[in-house]
């Protein structure tokens, strides 16, 4: 089974071997994040370096001052090795705090940095990621990987790398100075780094796979969650609420308990490190007392022994608590990865080709198509539309019009065969000018929420005001817009809630207009609208498409009348191929249609 | 309350910190004790923490002092005692406070789930969706964390603090009310970074929020970015919100790094003070060597506490701020209830009719008449009843009047002699089952989707329904009936959408049912089918279907006219085509051969009219 991209996301059983392929892909991720901020970087371990130096020579300034410092007084009446002590010991306090301070800074700065670089790459990898795999992948997935999974690593990044650094410092110069301070203590103290390191190593294994969990746990919450609130209506109407809330539950729970397996695991953790740091203690005490008792020790540095020692493990419990971090991080980085590892099945060109000024013939050389490779869907054909022709594409639902359609503006490329726009392969081309030229308008008008010009912008980002209005009227949207509360700058809400469905449609063709393209292909773009408003688009079209290649699917075959040329389609082929009038003329299927929907008028 | 949209909100007279958290209160009450338990456990363990010292002293002035070896075994044991019980009371506390984070946190995304849910459409249409997930995820993980480990922490370290100080005081009360004074500043610096904090704090969760919203939208919008080819653009007006919420996060490090600089400095500071003096009492004979000892070991042990208090607060801050964006949903008035006594429908027959029912959305402008202004009509049982109006007219509205999926603003609609609003929603939405104009499947089998409104149906009410709209299809897909649809599930064509959620509206078996316009993606012919299918259901049944094409209009004994928040005319068809001028407006197609003469000038004379009519309201 392939470990690929985001295949083998729920799974948690891998092979050795995919495992490491996965844990290779979220290192070589977790290494590009960090290369841009590399001086950064340095420049930051510089400061904990110094600033963890600076903290760990506290307790043993306080050795020195009891043991050099108090016989100085006693003896001597010399008080100046204290006063330069304790000179010493604010020194390091000031600069140790104030670099930790800055350190908070600087790492909040690589941490957001690194995020908003992740954050992007995935935001652009999913806009750049096939239909295809959206309508798999699910959106609330997505969210999933761009929230949940996200604050996992932010979290690592936020406290983690202190967490990290620090405490590994920290032990060394504790190691550094016990050794300096006295021999023996460090010698015990290191005994004990071997419980340390198979505790760590139990907790490694243990975590990792529970950790997996909690991210496919999350994001099967927040899948659910996402569509309950998106198909509210829907939920409320037909009394979902209870089976709903009971499915979510499950969701809950599933998400509590491996959140408590997570925990649990910790609690053990936890106090076995400070167990062992506790017998290091008193084996401590015991070895440095018994010497101290000899006189083969002084005091102070018996202090400073066992001050380092609790030291020494306290980071032990941050390291810890990185680890847990970074686990966490490590599998939602995992998930991440594999996204990101997704190839675009409608891949953009390595070596595009511009096209500048598109005259607009599409043809479809060979072409056949398949969604999935059990069930052709299209079945190879030929089909020429020369430049600035109108199509009336109809044919019953399901019959692969809107198949045909998005092969046509590259929603999915060919099976076999090409698809050419003035004789260049869509393929070829930079998604820049096919999408300057190409553009669809479908049933679903999204419109995203912000005002309603933003949206009708979204056609062409840079246009002007007076451009939008008129985008809006030509297509008879602009009366109702300025009847708005605010105008063309009302908000229309989530997914355009604010605004009627043929409203939605009214501004999305509006987006359409405003985009300009040389082929428009509009699939049921009109099925909400009112006869009226339907008319006044027609009319809109009709200067519209004066120069332009156009495809549109219809099923009120009123737009035969601005079209050139009627495609019909059954099961997946062309059947019927000429002018309106020849085949309303004729005696095939679409004048059976024609004849059917001019009876179903009146 | 409004809608955090721009991650701005003003609080006025914000309650305390501590009043805010103490709401979860009813959410985490069972599981107390068990939090007090870890509290207790974890004070145990940092007064064993401090007694280690204590013993070190007694070590030091005693055995160590006098060189004799054989006295150190008993101290040592001692502090390997109290380092074993340490180590069971952090156990013990891990342990109490396991479960009572995450049930918490489970009962209380839980709780917000069945809030979400209940609330009405009208907040759904107000709220962005990423800032309910948002408060869904992030938020209640916050929370739990703050339970299970800031809460007991921040209260036992500062128990630990108070018990440390004395025990400091009792070696020696003028280092330890050195110490105590000394520490003077953090604590009005902690409060100065409360008033810090919390801002920036409420700002980055709602930004979070924000930014879950374009993530969500960016992704249920992915066609539209595509045939625009707009995915940089969209990933400009993303990042761009990034940006706003990386300065946050990084104003928030600033505000942490001022009170960590403060709660390292003051200690250190406090360390160097108390060694002078304690070197220069112990020289003065006023403190032995042990004493300095255990002074110093003791402030050592206390450094961990006091320094965690930074990291502390600020995550109490942070669920404070989780809290009160958790309670912004829960404290959000439902304004569409069931009564509390509620009525039922002991026969019913299916008469709907709306009586004087007024609406307008909450946030039309006082300027404008209602949207629906006034709706007069009557459903007789078994009858079909066409609705007909222009874009914007007010239809969707109206039939989402009739499940209460918004309430009449005034007025009410009444089924089988029994106001919508006096029975209980569930009771209602059995009675009355819709298809709305935009198809939504769930992740779910075709057979749950299509018998949604009547989960107990049995194969042949699905294999009924699925007739009736003409939904063959779904015996080609992989499974058949149990092929998974929906976002999960395989993509189906609209048109395939539109005929399965019509099935589900018909498979429910209702009194009514109500259409907002169901057939409009499909083609002539299945609409053909359709429609003779829907007949024999409509025959029986109580129907109130929008449609915008005579094909659809026809299947109806009866047609209103909506226009300009009124119903204007009911009637028949025929007749209302020959005798009102805005109806054969409305309905009359393009491509009539033969159009009245008062159509055909259209553009000319109708604007206003066409005007008014979007609008949906009478100036
Ligand atoms: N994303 C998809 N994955 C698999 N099958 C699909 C997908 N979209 C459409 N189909 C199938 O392809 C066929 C043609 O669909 P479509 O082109 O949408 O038809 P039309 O637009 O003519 O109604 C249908 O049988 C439909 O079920
Ligand atoms: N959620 C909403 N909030 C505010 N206004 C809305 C909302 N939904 C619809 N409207 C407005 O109400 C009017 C009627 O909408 P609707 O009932 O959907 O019309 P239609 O007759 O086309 O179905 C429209 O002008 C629309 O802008
Ligand atoms: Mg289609
Ligand atoms: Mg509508």
């Amino acid at each position: 089974m392939s470990v690929l991209g985001v295949e083998g996301e729920e799974r948690n059983d891998f092979s050795p071997e995919e495992s490491r392929q996965i844990r290779q892909r979220s290192i070589r991720l977790l290494g590009s994040l960090l290369s841009p901020t590399r001086a950064r970087l340095i420049l930051t371990m510089c400061v904990v370096v110094i600033s963890t130096a600076a903290q760990v020579a506290g307790p043993a300034l306080i050795a020195i001052g009891i043991d050099r410092g108090l016989p100085a007084i006693v003896d001597e009446g010399n008080g100046t090795p204290l006063a330069l002590v304790v000179v010493a010991y604010l020194l390091t306090g000031v600069i140790g705090a104030v670099l930790i301070a800055w350190y908070t800074v600087l790492a909040a700065r690589i941490s957001q940095g690194i995020l908003i670089d992740l954050r992007k790459r995935v935001f652009l990898h999913t806009q750049k990621l096939s239909l295809e795999f959206h309508e798999s992948y699910t959106s609330g997935r997505i969210i999933a990987r761009q929230t949940s999974d996200l604050d996992a690593i932010r979290e690592l990044l936020d406290s983690g790398i202190n967490q990290l650094v620090q405490g590994l410092l920290y032990m060394v110069f504790i190691g550094i100075a016990l050794f300096s301070l006295d021999w023996v203590s460090g010698l015990v103290l290191m005994v004990f780094l071997v419980p340390l390191g198979v505790l760590t190593r139990w907790f490694q294994v243990r975590s990792q796979r529970v950790f997996r969990e909690t991210r496919v746990a999350s994001a099967r919450l927040i899948v659910h969650f996402v569509e309950t609130m998106t198909g509210i209506r829907a939920v409320k109407a037909f009394r979902k609420e209870k089976r709903n809330a009971a499915d979510f539950a499950g969701y809950v729970e599933g998400y509590r308990d491996s959140n408590s397996r997570v925990i649990a695991l910790f609690g053990t953790f936890d106090p076995v490190l400070v167990l062992i740091g506790n017998v290091a203690l008193g084996v401590v005490l015991l070895v440095g007392g018994l010497r101290v008792a000899d006189g083969g020790l002084q005091i102070g540095v018996l202090l400073a022994t066992l001050l380092y020692t609790r030291q020494f493990f306290a980071p032990a419990q941050e390291m810890a608590m990185f680890y847990n971090s970074y686990q966490s991080a490590a599998a939602a980085l995992e998930k991440i990865s594999g996204v990101l590892e997704e190839q675009p099945s409608v891949p953009d060109p390595t070596r595009p080709i511009d096209l500048w000024n598109a005259k607009g013939r599409v043809r479809f050389d060979g072409v056949e198509f398949a969604y999935r490779s059990d069930r052709v869907i299209l079945p190879r054909f030929d089909l020429d539309i020369p430049a600035g022709q109108v199509i009336a594409l109809v044919g019953s639902t399901g019959a692969g019009k809107s198949t045909l359609a998005k092969l046509m503006s590259r929603f999915y490329d060919p099976s076999s065969g090409a698809v050419s726009l003035d004789g260049l392969d869509l393929r070829m081309l930079h998604p820049k000018d096919l999408r300057r030229a190409v553009v669809m308008v479908t049933q679903e008008a999204y419109l995203f929420s912000g005002t309603v010009s933003e949206n009708i912008a979204l056609g062409k980002p840079e246009a002007t005001r007076d451009e939008i209005v008129a985008a809006a009227r030509a297509v008879g949207a602009h009366d109702f817009i300025t009847s708005l509360p605010g105008g063309y700058d009302t908000d229309v809400n989530k997914r355009g809630g604010r605004v009627s469905a043929g409203q939605r449609q009214l501004i999305s063709f509006a987006r359409a207009f405003l985009a300009d393209p040389v082929v428009l292909i509009l699939d049921e773009a009109t099925a909400s609208l009112d006869i009226p408003s339907e008319r006044l688009v027609q009319e809109g079209l009709t200067t519209l498409l004066a120069d332009r290649t156009a495809v549109i699917i219809a099923h009120r075959l009123s737009t035969v009348a601005i079209a050139d040329r009627v495609l019909v389609m059954e099961h997946g082929t062309i059947v019927e191929d000429g002018t309106p009038a020849d085949l309303i003329a004729g005696t095939g299927r679409f004048s059976q249609l024609h004849a059917a929907w001019r009876d179903s008028l009146v | 309350m409004s809608a955090p949209r721009n991650g701005t909100t003003t609080a006025p007279a914000r309650p305390g910190t501590f009043a805010a958290i103490l709401r979860v209160y009813p959410y985490a009450k069972v599981a107390m004790p068990r939090v007090y338990l870890g509290m207790v456990s974890a004070l145990v363990a940092g007064l064993v923490a401090l007694l280690i010292p204590q013993v070190l002293a007694r070590l030091v002035d005693g055995p160590l002092q006098d060189g004799d070896s054989s006295r150190i075994w008993g101290p040592v044991a001692i502090v390997l005692g109290l380092g074993v019980l340490e180590a069971a009371m952090i156990w013990l506390r891990r342990w109490f406070v396991l479960q009572p984070g995450t049930h918490i946190e489970a009962r209380m995304r839980n709780g917000l789930y069945a809030q979400l849910q209940d609330l009405p459409v009208t907040f759904h249409d107000r709220w962005p969706s990423g800032q309910l997930l948002s408060r869904a995820m992030s938020d209640l993980n916050i929370i739990r964390r703050w339970i299970s480990f800031g809460l007991v922490l921040l209260v036992v370290h500062l128990l630990m603090i108070v018990v440390g100080f004395a025990f400091l005081i009792s070696i020696n009360w003028m280092l330890g009310l050195l110490f105590v004074v000394c520490s003077v500043p953090l604590w009005i610096y902690g409060y100065v970074f409360e008033q810090k904090y919390s801002i920036v704090s409420r700002r980055s969760q709602d930004q979070s929020g924000d930014l879950a919203t374009a993530v969500e939208e960016s992704v249920h919008g992915i066609r539209v970015l595509k045939a625009f080819g707009r995915g940089k653009y969209a990933l400009k007006n993303f990042a761009s919100q990034a940006e706003d919420l990386r300065g946050t996060e990084i104003e928030k490090a600033r505000a942490i790094a001022g009170i960590w600089l403060w709660l390292l400095l003051v200690p250190d500071v406090t360390f160097a003070l108390c060694l002078l003096g304690g070197v220069w009492l112990a020289a003065d004979g006023q403190l032995s060597v042990g004493e300095l000892v255990a002074f110093f070991a003791t402030a050592t042990v206390l450094r961990f506490p006091v320094e965690s208090i930074g990291y502390l607060l600020s995550m109490t801050f942070d669920a404070r701020t989780a809290a009160d964006r958790f309670f912004e949903v829960m404290d959000e008035e439902n304004t569409i209830t069931d009564p509390a006594d509620p009525k039922t429908i002991a026969s019913p027959r299916g008469r709907l009719v709306f009586e004087g029912a007024h609406f307008r959305y909450p946030d039309s402008p006082a300027t404008h008449t209602d949207l629906l202004d006034g709706i007069d009509l009557e459903l007789e049982p078994g009858e079909t009843m066409a609705l007909v109006g222009l874009t914007g007219s007010g239809k969707s509205t109206l039939t989402a009047l009739t499940t209460r999926l918004y309430d009449v603003t005034a007025g009410a609609v009444i089924l089988d002699g029994v106001d919508i609003r006096d029975l209980t929603r569930f009771d209602l939405r059995r009675h009355i089952a819709m298809a709305f104009e935009d198809a939504t499947l769930f992740s779910a089998s075709v057979r749950d989707n299509v018998l949604l409104g009547r989960p107990e149906g049995t194969d042949e009410d699905l294999a009924e329904a699925l007739d009736i709209a003409q939904a063959a299809f779904v015996h080609q897909l992989p499974n058949g009936v149990d092929t998974m649809v929906g976002e999960e599930g395989m993509s189906l064509s609209g048109g395939q959408r539109q005929r399965l959620a019509l099935a589900r509206a018909v498979a429910a078996k209702p009194d009514v049912l109500v259409l907002d316009d169901p057939l409009s993606a499909l083609d002539v012919d299945t609409e053909a089918l359709v429609e003779a299918a829907l007949r024999r259901v409509l025959a029986s049944t109580t129907a109130l279907i929008v449609a915008h094409r005579p094909s659809t209009v026809m299947l109806a004994d009866r047609v209103a006219l909506l226009e300009n928040g009124r119903v204007t005319a009911v009637g028949r068809h025929s007749e209302l085509l020959r005798t009102n001028d805005h109806y054969r407006f409305v309905i009359s197609s393009l491509e009539d051969d033969d159009p009245p003469a008062d159509v055909a000038e259209v553009p000319d004379d109708i604007p206003d009219d066409i005007t008014d009519a979007r609008r949906g309201v009478t100036s």
